[in-house]
């Protein structure tokens, strides 16, 4: 089992992990027994190459989709045995997403796609100071009132970033969060993410093909044909 | 923030809302047309019925409906039978023709109807003299524009327009009556009789003098008379106003239906997005029947205003004919039934995204 103790309460706990997704009349097996334990606070890269089952644990982790076999609790939640609206709820508050092509809401502004996720959750009242402050660590509080068409690749991923700690989920996870651009904005997404683990402790499940970008993590998780490899 | 999220993508693509709002707005000009053209046809009736100055109608005991286009079947001397009755100031028969419905030309003995209640109030020329001679009403008069003098061919016959009269008294055109009875073949015949009487205290009593007389015509009060002047009393123009306000929903449903249904194709990645910060079924479902009810609103105040301008152009090109008017009271019902086919024709596209996989919509191109 891949394991990681930060503060010896894991977060993430999956054992004998299965999907398997039927695409027409075949049977494509994505994950084929994973187990992985991830640890409150922790920083874990996940890298593979494409078709490993990467995006599936990260899609089952994340409550996107249920697992077919196997058991997955994130945050003392079982997942497995989820419904649905279980999942929508665990979406909401437990797991925030950062996605490779940034997916903000192009008819909204920053402000508002931030604001959105927090409406979601049923956070309606002013953002709080803590927020405030990850803002200006974010560097991007004097872009807010722009769309996502006026606004850099490198501000669009911070701002996700922003959109996605904005409810405080328990987990932060980052699908190829700097697959979209350069190498200086890279760096800097990949800098904000090390800070907000170290300084706000902030869990984070990144996946990643850069070995350099996966290096900012605590450790790194190597996946092979929908399983973890020792 | 449910409201911004759907007021962005309203303004996001702002054609394809508008021409939505558009085609949801067309059903309820119909609605309104049709609604504002029975009612003008039937408060005109009305109108000219009431400012006769009679107290009493007498028809045919085959009428049918309040709005009598064309038939004689009553003798013309019942008329002097019924001023011998005791509390009759005057009657007076006329003859109805109809031409091009709703316009009827009247036969009038107009030193009759003079008596009755100081015969037509007349803008230009005078009355009937010649056997040619023809009233119009301003209305007709701007219609067919013509004026005092000219020639009007109606019934296969030239009349010379000897006098502009006011609307609303009696008849839009109005002949000799023994002339329309000589062309329509019914001489001494007309369809209806207006009574005077002395007294407004006395219009029971004569009522019930009449019907001992037992003609077998339909004998009514003035009062009651136009209480009948409702659509419902107009064969067919109740089931056409259900028929025209079903097809309003329907047009509504449809397009609502492909617009939100191109509108949830074109936002799947957006709707992924939602899902993946935790939009329930019933919030993506309450953003899509939002958008569509806005829509349906802004439909409905479109097609109030379209109703206006249709309103104006009937009034401009065909007054006589079509006499419509704006009827305020049906906006409501206007706005509920394109409400409704609004919000029916989102459910499907409304249910579909709301039931999108997350990871699918997040992966649309």
């Amino acid at each position: 089992m891949s394991s990681g103790n930060r503060n010896g309460n894991p977060i993430i706990e999956a054992q004998g992990l299965r999907k398997i997704y039927r695409v027409g009349k075949v049977d494509v097996p994505a994950l084929r027994g994973v187990d992985l334990r991830v640890a409150a606070g922790e920083f874990v890269a996940i890298v593979g190459p494409s078709g490993s089952g990467k995006s599936t644990l990260f899609h089952i982790i994340g409550g996107l989709t249920p697992p077919t076999e196997g058991q997955i609790r994130v945050a003392g939640q079982d997942l497995a045995a989820m419904s649905d609206a279980g999942r929508t709820q665990l979406r909401k508050r437990t797991v925030g997403f950062v996605f490779q092509k940034f997916n903000l809401l192009p008819n909204l502004t920053a402000r508002h796609n931030i604001e959105v996720a927090r409406y979601i959750a049923g956070n309606r009242g002013a953002a709080d100071q803590h927020f405030l402050d990850v803002l200006n660590l974010l560097g991007v509080s004097d872009r807010l009132d722009h769309k996502p068409a006026a606004l850099s690749g490198g501000e669009q991923q911070r701002i996700a970033i922003a959109r996605a700690i904005v409810n405080h989920p328990a987990i932060l996870l980052a699908d190829e969060p700097t697959g979209n651009l350069d190498s200086e904005n890279s760096k800097a997404v990949l800098e904000l993410l090390r800070d907000l683990n170290q300084q706000m402790g902030q869990t984070i499940l990144m996946i990643t093909h850069n070995p350099e970008a996966a290096a900012y993590g605590h450790r790194t998780v190597r996946m092979r044909d929908g399983r973890i490899e020792e | 923030m449910t409201g911004r999220l759907v007021w962005e993508n309203l303004k996001h693509r702002p054609m394809r809302s508008l021409l939505s709002v558009l085609l949801m707005g067309v059903p309820v000009t119909l609605i309104l047309a049709l609604v504002g053209l029975t009612h003008g046809l039937l408060e005109g009736s009305q109108e000219r019925q009431r400012n006769t100055g009679a107290d009493i109608i007498i028809r045919a005991s085959t009428a049918s409906g309040v709005v009598n286009f064309s038939g004689a079947p009553i003798p013309e001397k019942v008329a002097g039978k019924i001023e011998e009755q005791p509390h009759v100031k005057t009657a007076v028969g006329v003859l109805n023709h109809s031409i091009d419905p709703p316009l009827v030309i009247t036969g009038v003995d107009t030193a009759n109807f003079d008596r009755m209640n100081g015969g037509f109030d007349y803008k230009m020329g005078g009355p009937l003299r010649q056997p040619d001679d023809i009233l119009i009403d301003e209305a007709y008069a701007s219609q067919t524009h013509k004026s005092v003098g000219d020639t009007v061919r109606l019934l296969n016959h030239d009349w010379r327009v000897c006098g502009i009269i006011g609307e609303g008294k009696l008849a839009r055109i109005a002949v000799k009556l023994p002339i329309l009875q000589d062309l329509d073949a019914v001489t001494g015949k007309v369809s209806q009789i207006y009574v005077k009487v002395d007294d407004p205290a006395n219009i029971k009593t004569v009522v019930d003098e009449l019907e001992g007389l037992e003609t077998g015509y339909k004998i009514n009060t003035m009062e009651d008379y136009l209480a009948m002047f409702t659509p419902g009393n107009i064969g067919g123009v109740k089931e056409f106003t259900v028929v025209v306000m079903s097809i309003g929903v329907i047009i509504g449903f449809f397009v609502v239906c492909l617009s939100m249904y191109m509108a949830v194709l074109q936002r799947t990645r957006e709707i992924g997005i939602l899902k993946s910060l935790g939009a329930s079924k019933g919030f993506i479902l309450a953003i899509i029947e939002t958008e569509a009810l806005l829509m349906g609103i802004g439909g409905t105040i479109l097609g109030i205003l379209m109703s206006y301008v249709a309103c104006w152009l009937v009034r401009t090109l065909v007054p006589a004919s079509i006499p419509m008017i704006i009827v305020q009271s049906w906006w409501p019902l206007a706005g509920l039934i394109t409400l409704l086919g609004a919000a029916l024709g989102a459910l499907y596209p409304g249910l579909s995204a709301a039931s999108h996989d997350p990871i699918e919509a997040l992966a649309y191109e």
